[in-house]
């Protein structure tokens, strides 16, 4: 048992938010934020953020933990790299996405002077660079090491491809920072995607924290672990796995995330095919995270009306169409607008529900019929997420919303589509005191506590049992 | 011998993996290293397979009678994804109906496949194939 308080902050791309959890108590004891300035100095938006927090607790407590993630400036912004697009590329995508990264591109086979140019211009944060099972092909990761090398990037690089090819391809790589990390996918259709997570997540905590200009506020902490969409993965895998041996955890967790400009999805599972289903494909995480750029709700109202249609949205708020499409261009140009008006939040919980709704079934994976000659053959691609027996909502929109259980309803599977394999009953809870990324903080260091705390917090929806 | 990596599987909407099985087996105890995608696989998985391990050949399984439509294109596809000089077996009950054996292989030959075995192939009969064809290339076969 550990008495005193943690300070749990996520330095924001908008706001600076702190978490205060009294230790002992295993409570939130209190929350604060301040405005986010990362481009001037970031200690700035801190300080109003304690200040805030001082005068809502009486007294600052001396704090025991003090412990940071970030999606400020940017974010962690990464290139992935690898050779077939549905082998080593999409193993490290999926290593970049599970460490909390913004993928802002992924290449494949043989980099051209084009593809050069664009990682340079973009200045990415770290660069993934796979390709080849171990002893596989060595030509192609040599060869992009050879360009990348030679490119004037800046940036870290993890290197996590064909073994055979790693001391050759470091020294490819010139004086670019390395990291080594086992192979994402070392044999065929053989995920192993937690090394090169480890290795970003070490360059994020020893490099990025310096580049982004969060090193003025070190002196104020113990570390910035992590960006801010790992941390809420943390949280999704210390709920469902639990902690020490009297806290066995509630099994398969889904923790959705409808942002402003994009909409996360993060699933703690096996995923395994039912019965006399033929997996098909790469092997999905257990742990695994998805980012659906064209699925935001402010930033990219506009991508969300293109995707699913006006006439969806409408539809789904109950609202003439040229309200629906009024709202929603004043969404699009108010990135941190509330709804106000009835119809502005009719408009905004349709555009939730389809945002998750489709994110959801983006992550979840599919069945297909095979008519073979011995008969029909079901084949399942992707996660198999139908067991999943807890669902749960965080973000502001989710908070802010009248009715969140109806929104997160829109993740569960749908009758008239069995194909999709969403999560058949599950219960719904909703993180409504934007805790779970402070949990995920809390866990490297108080996990039994972390997980009360979250289990506490989290609110049941729509009937259902508190958890 | 030995030593070269092998791409095999069962090509198409073709669940019969027993023979594919006792082929690996075989193959195995040669010395090769075998990928094994398994039943039901569509032709572009045999390729970005082999670009990934660096394959030194594509043993492709079709036990159904739809061979023929599973595997049109399946030269021109390794050529487009850059492998076109790969190593490439068919074998199985490639046709449904009574053809000739001569003409079945002919078709697989002009197809681009390096051999075709008939049904009742033994895996020696496949490992003396590849040993004489890897032979015949130069050893490592393909390489890079």
């Amino acid at each position: 048992m550990q008495a005193g308080h943690a300070l749990l902050i996520d330095f924001g791309s908008t706001y600076t938010k702190l978490r205060a959890v009294d230790l002992e108590a295993r409570r939130l004891a209190g929350s604060a934020q301040g405005p986010s300035t990362i481009a001037t100095d970031i200690t700035e938006g801190l300080q109003q953020a304690l200040n805030a927090l001082e005068a809502r607790l009486g007294a600052l407590p001396a704090f025991r933990h003090r412990l940071a993630s970030s999606s400020a400036a940017g974010g962690l912004r990464m290139v992935t790299i690898g050779l077939v697009r549905d082998l080593t590329a999409e193993a490290a995508r999926r290593a970049a996405l599970g460490a909390g990264a913004r993928v802002i591109g992924t290449f494949t086979h043989h980099l051209t002077r084009a593809d050069i140019a664009t990682i340079t211009d973009w200045q990415p944060d770290v660069v993934l660079l796979a390709g080849g099972t171990d002893g596989g092909n060595r030509e192609v990761i040599l060869h992009n090491a050879a360009a990348l090398g030679s490119a004037g990037l800046r940036c870290p690089v993890v290197l996590a491809g064909n073994r055979s090819a790693a001391d050759e391809a470091r020294e490819r790589l010139g004086a670019l920072e390395v990291r080594t990390a086992e192979n994402v996918m070392p044999r065929h259709n053989e995920l192993n995607i937690e090394p090169a997570r480890a290795a970003i997540r070490q360059v994020f905590i020893d490099r990025i924290v310096e580049a982004k200009g969060i090193e003025r506020a070190r002196e104020r902490l113990d570390a910035v672990l992590m960006p801010t969409p790992a941390a809420v993965l943390e949280a999704a895998r210390l709920l469902a796995d639990g902690a020490g041996t009297d806290r066995p955890g509630l099994g398969d967790v889904l923790v959705v995330d409808p942002g402003g400009a994009t909409t996360d999805v993060h699933s703690v599972c096996a995923g395994l095919p039912a019965e006399g289903v033929i997996p098909r494909g790469l092997p999905e995480p257990r742990v695994k995270r998805t980012v659906e750029g064209d699925l935001g709700m402010r930033h990219n109202a506009a991508t969300l009306v293109e995707t699913v249609g006006i006439a969806a949205i409408a539809r789904e708020a109950g609202v003439p169409e040229d309200t629906a499409e009024a709202i929603c261009a004043g969404f699009a140009g108010a990135v941190e607008r509330l709804p106000q008006t009835d119809a502005e939040h009719a408009v905004d919980a349709a555009l939730a529900r389809l945002a998750v709704g489709r994110a959801v079934a983006r992550h979840a994976g599919t069945l297909e019929t095979v008519y073979t000659a011995a008969g029909a053959a079901t084949v399942q691609h992707g996660k198999n997420l139908s067991g999943v027996s807890t669902v749960i909502g965080t973000g502001g929109a989710l908070a802010h919303a009248r009715d969140a259980g109806s929104i997160l309803a829109a993740t569960a599977a749908d009758p008239h589509d069995p194909t999709s394999l969403r999560p058949r009953a599950p219960r719904f809870l909703l993180d409504r005191e934007y805790l779970l990324y402070a949990c995920g903080l809390l866990a490297s260091v108080a996990p039994e506590t972390a997980y009360d705390l979250a289990l506490a917090s989290l609110e049941p929806l729509a009937g259902g049992e508190p958890p | 011998m030995g030593g070269q990596t092998l791409v095999t599987g069962v090509i198409g909407s073709d669940t019969h993996i027993v023979g594919n099985r006792i082929l690996n087996i075989g193959l195995e105890k040669a010395g090769y290293q075998i990928v094994a995608l398994g039943a039901l696989t569509p032709a572009e998985e045999f390729v970005d397979a082999a670009i990934e391990t660096a394959a030194d050949a594509i043993l492709v399984s079709s036990l159904y009678g739809q061979g023929e439509l599973d595997c049109r294109g399946f030269r021109d596809l390794c050529v487009e994804a850059g492998i076109g000089d790969i190593l490439l077996y068919i074998g199985g009950n490639l046709v449904v109906g009574k053809q000739s054996w001569e003409s079945v292989e002919q078709r697989f030959l002009d197809m681009g496949f390096d051999r075709a075995f008939p049904p009742g192939t033994r895996p020696e009969d496949v490992v003396a194939a590849l040993e004489a064809d890897f032979a015949r290339r130069g050893a490592g076969g393909r390489g890079d």
